[in-house]
């Protein structure tokens, strides 16, 4: 347990080194002028010689980029992620008000995505060939070619501007105080992005599902079960679903980063304050350090994803919690365990 | 008759197997045979390839010769809905939304291939040095390949275009780069199972030299997966050049890519013009699906397993 945690905590500071230089490095090679970007350019212009260099040699323009890391990584490892640019406030501060509502987006979809793709995958296995099946996969193929964003504008255009049903965009009424804002008018503005987040993510599981239902529906034990009588959806409630549920909980584990990806699309199209918004206003407005404090927290939250799903094969899977008391500390393979 | 055709289903989803000395006719009574088909599923795969590519060709071809006209400005016929005139409807400038969909997909195809195919080289060159190098090499290949999988890959993406200044070679050199970490499991997986395999080690028995064993064995075995993975790499890299570019990091507004045409369309949503991102997003997802085609079509004519389907 001590070797598995010490590993854990390992990997993570190597992980989080390894993407902190990778960003520093990206940051470092892009042409924008640090001086412009901070300042602007008609502040800069209007500035004489010598307040541009004393300027530049206060930000540290002419150090070279291993002390200016060394620096940074330092600042990091305190917890200091640096001044945002553009909010005009530390980037934890910034990065922690827009984590609320990206959680909660997030989170709704990846659970409404998962439950729905999983009953859709066994449903789909359960009725091969017939109607429901082909329906289940041409809807998966359908989202899988969309544009996350594109479906995101369709939703948009129909509910919000069409049929008036749902706010047009940010995650609270314009104009409202902070201290009216109720739960539901919080549901109603996540509603049409976690409802896009959730569409689009749906397709993966639901056709990985189908493919280990089908694998549990062709082994032994399973013919074995509907020798005796059960029906299909009974053998498969009965028998099919734990075996099925352990390698989609890794995938959905493992979409967490899709789920991200997706959601700055998304909030963009819906002007929901969150992470990935802040992630594209970082970018495109040269505001360095948020967007790598949120590539950062980003590269954090799929780790974090990742190791629950490790952690959760012990749970689902009683022979594996066995198997780690005694020591042995890798990881299990989904594909040995769906044969049972 | 409901009852034979529930015998029926039964025997079709679990079929009794075949035991070696008895023969299967006698065993299990035939109560569906399958049905004929008109084309064979190996010469059906290949038409669809063959067709899917040239409709993608046609779109990049129609494409490029249609660039000057897309970008004509009619303010005399601005913000049409769609008609017979106008199919795809005009947008506020009463440009043809149909001839700019059109020249916004040669755009998006060509950056996505060749973005693609950058890609699939590089899983390539990685997927060799890991299956056929040192044992560090290996060790360094999948590292670098959780690293890339361990930040979402817009954020990547935004990163790399940021790095480069925006703009188009934001989009392309960024496309390019991010796709190769599943392409390079697999090849690195098919190149180890071919170098474990029996006819490998009887060929270096019979005294092979390994760049003749590389040339007649793993070459023939690799570069069908290899080209399938090319083409399926495609629908991965357009959707992420769009989405980037929809974003605002991609291409410039003057190349009318996809992305920038629906990132465009935004703003007049909330107008009613609803025509400006239906269509052309639908454009861009029968284009996706058509690559989809092409590339499992494919796998399904070069997959020795699938061979007797």
């Amino acid at each position: 347990m001590a070797r598995f945690v010490l590993g854990t905590i390992g990997r993570f500071v190597l992980l989080m080194l390894a993407v902190s230089l990778a960003v520093f490095v990206l940051v470092d090679l892009s042409p924008i002028d640090p001086l412009q970007a901070n300042l602007g350019q008609a502040a800069l212009l209007g500035m004489s010689d010598e307040k541009r260099a004393a300027l530049a040699e206060r930000w540290g323009a002419h150090t070279p980029w291993p002390e200016r890391y060394a620096a940074w990584a330092g600042a990091l490892a305190q917890g200091d992620l640096g001044t945002s640019l553009r909010y005009n406030q530390p980037v934890a501060q910034v990065i922690a008000e827009r984590a609320g509502n990206s959680l909660a987006l997030m989170g709704i979809a990846w659970v409404v995505s998962g439950v729905l793709g999983f009953a859709l995958g066994v449903a789909a296995a359960l009725r091969r060939g017939r109607r429901l099946d082909r329906a289940v996969r041409a809807y998966c193929f359908v989202l899988a070619s969309s544009p996350t964003f594109w479906v995101g504008l369709l939703l948009l255009t129909v509910f919000a501007v069409g049929l008036g049903w749902l706010p047009l965009g940010f995650s609270v009424p314009v104009g409202k105080a902070a201290a009216d804002v109720t739960l539901l008018d919080a549901l109603r503005h996540v509603a049409l992005p976690a409802l896009t987040l959730s569409l689009t993510g749906v397709a993966n599981i639901a056709l990985h599902t189908r493919a280990k239902a089908l694998d549990v529906m062709g082994s032994e034990w399973f013919r074995f079960a509907r020798a005796r009588g059960l029906s299909p959806a009974r053998a498969m409630t009965r028998h099919g679903l734990r075996n099925l549920a352990l390698p989609a909980v890794t995938l959905q584990f493992a979409q967490v980063a899709e789920i991200f990806g997706g959601s700055v699309l998304v909030e963009e199209v819906f002007s929901y304050p969150g992470l990935g918004q802040a992630a594209v206003t970082a970018g495109l407005g040269g505001d360095v350090e948020l967007l790598a404090g949120i590539a950062l927290v980003s590269a954090a939250l799929v780790f974090a994803g990742n190791l629950t799903a490790n952690l959760v094969y012990g749970l689902v899977d009683p022979r594996l919690r066995v198997s780690r008391a005694t020591a042995s500390a890798r990881p299990p393979r989904g594909e040995g365990i769906a044969r049972g | 008759m409901a009852d034979l055709q529930g015998a029926a289903d039964a025997v079709r989803t679990a079929p009794v197997p075949c035991v070696a000395d008895a023969p299967c006719a006698d065993a299990v009574p035939l109560l569906s045979a399958p049905r004929e088909r008109r084309l064979p599923n190996r010469r059906a795969a290949l038409a669809l390839a063959v067709l899917g590519a040239a409709a993608l060709i046609a779109v990049v071809a129609a494409g490029l010769a249609l660039a000057p006209e897309a970008s004509r400005v009619d303010f005399a016929s601005k913000a049409l809905a769609p008609s017979g005139a106008h199919p795809f409807g005009t947008d506020w400038l009463g440009r043809d939304m149909l001839l700019r969909t059109v020249s916004g997909l040669a755009v998006s195809v060509v950056v996505g291939l060749s973005a693609a195919v950058a890609s699939a080289l590089i899983a390539l060159a990685l997927a060799t040095a890991a299956a056929l190098g040192p044992r560090w090499a290996d060790a360094v290949v999948s590292w670098l390949i959780d690293l890339m999988m361990g930040i979402p890959h817009i954020v990547l993406l935004i990163l790399i275009s940021f790095a480069l200044g925006k703009g188009f070679w934001g989009v392309a050199v960024g496309v390019a780069l991010t796709h190769w970490p599943s392409l390079t499991r697999i090849l690195r997986a098919e190149i180890l199972q071919c170098r474990q395999s029996g006819y490998v080690a009887a060929a270096r028995r019979l005294g092979a030299s390994p760049p003749a064993i590389a040339w007649r064995h793993l070459v023939p075995y690799v570069l069908p997966q290899f080209i399938v993975g090319l083409v399926l790499l495609f629908p991965h890299a357009i959707l992420h050049e769009a989405a980037i570019t929809f974003l605002g990091f991609g291409l410039p507004p003057d190349l009318p890519a996809i992305g920038v045409i629906l990132s465009e369309a935004m703003g007049y949503l909330s107008a009613g013009m609803w025509w400006l991102a239906v269509f052309p997003g639908l454009a861009l997802v029968a284009v996706v699906m058509l690559f989809d085609l092409v590339g499992s079509s494919l796998r399904k004519l070069v997959d020795p397993h699938g061979a007797q389907e």
